[in-house]
């Protein structure tokens, strides 16, 4: 790429009289060209870290909407790196690179065996560098002294006679070229290598047809031969996840917004996953236990995977990458939210599945999509800053008959928050938004039960109507009213703010009955009145309450505590907000079969030594380009009348800076260098012309 | 061949370089050397064999820096003498409150706050200094500069040691985390400093370099205070490998010089506004600058160029790949280029002056956005050092 800026322009004058190849290749191999690409390459670069490439193609449809989302699937942009023309830009680049160094390399291999020795006393003269002495020396001597020093700062050199004097053409650092060269042949080479590695030749077969890009979420049995590839001699890097106690032969090589299987020449057994985890839930190590096996090889290889330890055989190099779920299974208690009293559903289903279930309210499909049975984190839904080791939790989707569908995350164990303990269940609409968490508070027995209970009391007609009643029989005795025939339109009252209570909350029904009593007799008859309500409501609720605590096996006589009054205040804020819920159906884990999943890398990287080999090019030739400098220095010696005229002058073109002060010290190696001379001749009176 | 004799008649030295190396020179390398194979010996079993590689090319290298640039060799051996001293004092990690000197000057955030307090002296003194053109105080940025960075260091090498207290198995390097990098960065980024301002004899470069180190030691100040981001933490399992002694380490050798460049870059803008003006107030020439933005940027170049290489290595290994375009590598890819067309436009189109200099300052954001804004900003393999 570098041409030397003089030879640029003379390039420039000759163009008229070329041929269009030549103009062409003049193009490729210039300067402007490989600075814009550089530039280009840049800019283009960014995009694909804005926007998060090969990610499943539903999420960019949600991000762009559908106007945007075509576009910028024409234009590459979800997989930017392999885009055409963004490759085209590379190969462009690689192109100019190759173009530059076939034309520069001839001509720095012979700079670097030339010694300049055609240069003048005048021309010397005209160096901004040069330094003139005159002394007693015989040109021998002084030719002796400066070949002396040029030899002591590392020159070369060579002799030429030029009748009435003697130059001596010294030059340093020519290695200086190589590193020219080093650097963008290594270039090529490592683009070289990453062609090799990358997915063209993938792309090629599929857009030949060659290939099909499978976008199901099948079994690979199921997988037919035209999205397959046969263990072979290309490079490819896929992914499996492979359950403990299951196997495979196979990885994907994800493509776009689908992959595409790559067959393998051994069968990956996974006997055994560990995980290990910090306190902080980090986890410390994980590592699997594999049993390879396969045509090739004679015994089975027994070996422990570990991150940054990968496993290499035959070309073939495998990597503990990542783990998950290997389908457990789950036993779960599905809780009805319509107020039907129904008996919980016990459900047994397995991570990544999905079933039907026949519900009340109709039928919903159950997708469990996570499992994780250790979470390390801030308590959700908390300001909370310290990380708490909240135990299992699991996350499913439940979609309805008409397809929308709502996802949850909920915990196991119900979580310490200011000393009451709450189950925890996230709710979302979308995957885009963060999950909002509804606190449950747990009983004494650390049961949902008890609060489940409650709210199904609350919700249901008749169950509701009973509690009214004998909570209005309470507040009419406590109020002093004696009047049977009352209870009934006491109760209803109860009731009615009771259901405004569990979908308003407390405050809408405070100012409710202010509004309700305006206007209605005296000050002191309102505030009776509004007493009076209060405690009709109150009293209904703790009747609800109590029945709830009944069938969660509490003993009904019991002596309530702060605590149980704490509970029901809680259970009370609660239970508003599960009107947002969205699904009349709430998931408690009960208990749980682990089987994790090992996720490995699998990579066949023929390039890599190529790239391995340009990278060592490219350091090599950097070090030699900027810490090697090419200089040189020219002696000029002859006879003046008696005396002995030495001119000395040097170059160096890329840092001329340093190169004067260098200049400088070796001027006074010489002027030390001819003193000393002087001296064991015993001739004096050198000095500077 | 010269004898030495032959010198003192000449004053004139013609001795190769080995030869002109000094007793100290080789008794403060032996004695490292001697260190460096007690240490391997000591903790091999805590070392695999690339570790060993790790800790005797530092000492290589430490060699190599000291007799090149004779400060360093007082500097390391004053380090390492602290550093001794502070790890006598501290068999558990109690004593960083009971013990007088790891309380107050050797425990590692004991350490690291006396550095920041120093940086964030040293560079108004330089500046007052330039200004005022007091030789005193331009001596005291260096002394507060060498103080700080002996500080920063000696709090990571302690730090190194804590880690270690806390259980042996969480013991690791201290370049891992957003924190314990920005201590790195400003210290290396000072050394740097310093032996350009040995090699071109100015100061005046010192407070803009400041400049650019109080911000880094703001953030640190504010990261620690405000995050509590100093609390050591354990590794997961894709950092615990030896790679990351090479990989972070030569990385902030680049991003430190890369720094000192856009600092010079500013120094260079200010001055072309009224170069009478300020080269009478003793900023060097307009070519000086120009030359030490290009060694700065050429230092940083080669160093990112292998640091990168150590990075895809190290990927290779660890992810499966070279090669990901993750953002961090997209990024350092940008950063690369970038820097490269700088160069070309320098040494082929001879492009000097006030355009490099505000590239060389663009470069900086370039630079900061691949080290921080990718943390911070977007999401990939990289985001370990979260905000």
């Amino acid at each position: 790429m570098a041409s030397v800026s003089q030879e640029a322009g003379a390039v420039g004058r000759k163009r008229q009289t070329r041929s269009t190849s030549a103009i062409l290749l003049n193009f490729l191999g210039s300067m402007n060209l490989a600075i814009t690409l550089l530039v280009a390459i840049c800019i283009a670069s960014v995009i694909g870290t804005v926007v998060q490439q090969n990610q499943p193609y539903e999420d960019y449809l949600s991000k762009f909407g559908p106007f945007w989302f075509p576009i910028f699937d024409n234009l590459g942009l979800y997989d930017v790196y392999s885009a055409m023309w963004y490759l085209a830009m590379l190969a462009f680049l690689v192109v100019s690179v190759s173009v530059c160094l076939a034309r520069q390399t001839p001509g720095m291999l012979r700079e670097m065996g030339k010694f300049r020795e055609h240069q003048q006393e005048r021309s010397l003269r005209a160096f901004s560098n040069h330094r003139e002495w005159r002394t007693t020396l015989s040109p021998d001597e002084v030719e002796t002294v400066a070949a002396r020093a040029l030899k002591h700062n590392g020159m070369r050199m060579r002799r030429k006679d030029r009748g009435d004097a003697v130059l001596l053409a010294g030059m340093a650092g020519s290695s200086n070229r190589i590193g020219y060269i080093l650097t963008h042949l290594a270039i090529v080479v490592i683009c070289v290598g990453g062609l090799v590695d990358g997915n063209l030749m993938l792309k090629y077969r599929e857009w030949t047809g060659d290939l099909t890009l499978e976008t199901r979420n099948i079994p690979v049995s199921q997988i037919g031969d035209e999205s397959r590839i046969p263990p072979g001699r290309g490079s490819f890097r896929g992914m499996v996840n492979i359950p403990e106690g299951a196997a495979a032969r196979v990885v994907f090589l994800p493509l776009r917004d689908g992959y595409i299987v790559q067959e393998l020449p051994f069968r990956i057994e996974v006997e055994e996953f560990r995980v290990e985890h910090w306190d902080t839930g980090e986890p410390s190590l994980f590592e699997s236990d594999l049993i390879i096996t396969g045509s090739g090889i004679d015994e089975p290889i027994h070996h422990t995977l570990r991150v940054n330890h990968p496993l290499i055989i035959d070309g073939y190099a495998i990597y503990q990458s990542s783990f998950g779920d290997g389908g457990s299974t789950l036993n779960l208690r599905g809780w009805s939210l319509l107020g039907d009293g129904a008996e919980p559903l016990n459900i047994e289903q397995k991570v990544s599945s999905r079933e039907q279930i026949e519900f009340a309210d109709g039928s919903l499909t159950l997708e469990l999509t996570e499992f994780e049975t250790f979470n390390t984190r801030r308590v959700p839904g908390t300001e909370s800053r310290e990380m708490e080791e909240l135990g299992p939790s699991f996350e499913y989707r439940l979609r309805g008959t008409d397809g929308s569908a709502r996802e949850f995350h909920n915990y196991m164990r119900p979580v310490d928050i200011d000393g009451r303990k709450f189950f925890l269940s996230g709710m979302r609409t979308t995957p885009q938004e963060p999950f909002r968490y509804l606190h449950l508070p747990a009983d004494r027995n650390d049961r949902p039960d008890t609060f489940l209970f409650f709210h199904d009391a609350l919700s249901s007609e008749q169950r509701l109507r009973d509690a009214s009643e004998r909570g209005a029989r309470v507040a009419m005795r406590e109020f002093g009213l004696d009047q049977e025939e009352l209870v009934p339109q006491v109760a209803a009252t109860g009731r009615e703010l009771a259901r405004q209570l569990l979908d308003e909350g407390l405050g809408s029904v405070m100012t409710e009955l202010e509004s309700r009593m305006a206007g209605q007799g005296e000050e002191e008859t309102r505030q009776s009145l509004v007493m009076f309500s209060r405690l009709v409501l109150e009293r209904t609720l703790w009747e609800a309450f109590t029945d709830a605590r009944t069938a969660a096996g509490d003993d009904p006589e019991r002596e309530l505590g702060e605590s149980d009054q704490v509970f029901f205040q809680d259970a009370l804020s609660t239970i508003p907000a599960l009107a947002e819920y969205g699904v009349p159906l709430f998931l408690e884990l009960d208990s749980y079969n682990h089987r994790q999943a090992t996720g490995l890398q699998i990579a066949r990287a023929p390039g890599a030594n190529i790239v391995y080999f340009g990278s060592a090019l490219l350091v090599a030739g950097i070090l030699l380009l900027f810490y090697v400098s090419h200089r040189r220095v020219w002696c000029w010696i002859r006879s003046d009348g008696g005396r002995t005229m030495l001119l000395v002058a040097g170059a160096n073109q890329r840092d001329p800076l340093s190169f004067e002060r260098k200049f400088g010290v070796l001027g006074e190696e010489f002027d030390k260098r001819l003193k000393a001379a002087e001296s064991t001749t015993g001739r004096h009176g050198s000095g500077d012309a | 061949m010269s004898t030495p004799q032959e010198t003192m008649a000449v004053g004139f030295d013609e001795r190769g370089f080995l030869r002109r190396l000094s007793a100290f020179d080789w008794i403060w390398a032996l004695v490292f050397l001697a260190a460096t194979i007690y240490a391997s010996v000591t903790f091999a079993p805590w070392m695999d064999r690339y570790e060993q590689g790790i800790l005797y090319l530092s000492w290589a290298t430490l060699v190599g820096v000291g007799w090149m640039w004779k400060p360093a060799r007082i500097f390391s051996a004053a380090l390492a003498l602290v550093a001794l001293f502070a790890v006598a004092r501290y068999p558990d990690l109690a004593a960083a409150q009971s013990d007088f000197f790891l309380n107050y000057l050797l425990s590692s955030q004991a350490a690291i706050m006396w550095m920041c307090a120093l940086f964030l002296a040293a560079t108004p003194v330089y500046f007052a200094g330039l200004l005022l053109r007091s030789e005193f105080l331009n001596k005291l940025g260096t002394a507060l500069t060498w103080l700080a960075s002996g500080a920063g260091f000696l709090g990571l090498l302690v730090r190194w040691w804590e880690s270690y207290l806390i259980a042996p198995e969480v013991g690791r390097i201290p370049v891992t985390n957003l924190y314990e990098v920005f201590v790195l960065f400003a210290f290396t980024t000072a050394l740097i400093y310093l032996y350009y301002e040995h090699r071109y004899k100015t100061r005046a470069m010192g407070g803009f370099v400041g400049l650019i180190i109080s911000a880094s030691i703001g953030f640190l100040l504010w990261y620690h205070f405000a995050q509590g981001a100093h609390e050591i933490e354990p590794l997961i399992p894709a950092l615990q490998s030896w790679w990351m002694k090479i990989h972070v380490p030569t990385n902030f050798v680049a991003y430190g010089a890369f720094a000192i460049a856009a600092m010079i870059g500013v120094a260079y803008v200010i001055q072309a506004r009224n170069p009478q003006k300020w080269q009478e107030r003793g900023l060097p020439s307009a070519e000086v600058m120009d030359d030490l933005m290009y060694k700065n940027i050429a230092l940083g170049f080669a160093f990112f160029t292998i640091a990168t290489i150590l990075g895809a290595l190290w990927a290779a290994e660890a992810w499966g790949g070279y090669w990901s375009w993750d953002p961090k590598e997209t990024w350092s890819l940008i950063t690369w280029l970038n820097y490269a067309a700088w160069l070309h436009l320098r040494f082929t189109k001879g492009w000097r002056g006030v355009p490099m200099a505000w590239w060389a300052i663009i470069g900086l954001f370039v630079v900061t956005f691949t080290f921080l804004g990718v943390n911070i900003f977007l999401s990939g393999l990289h985001s370990y050092g979260e905000l």
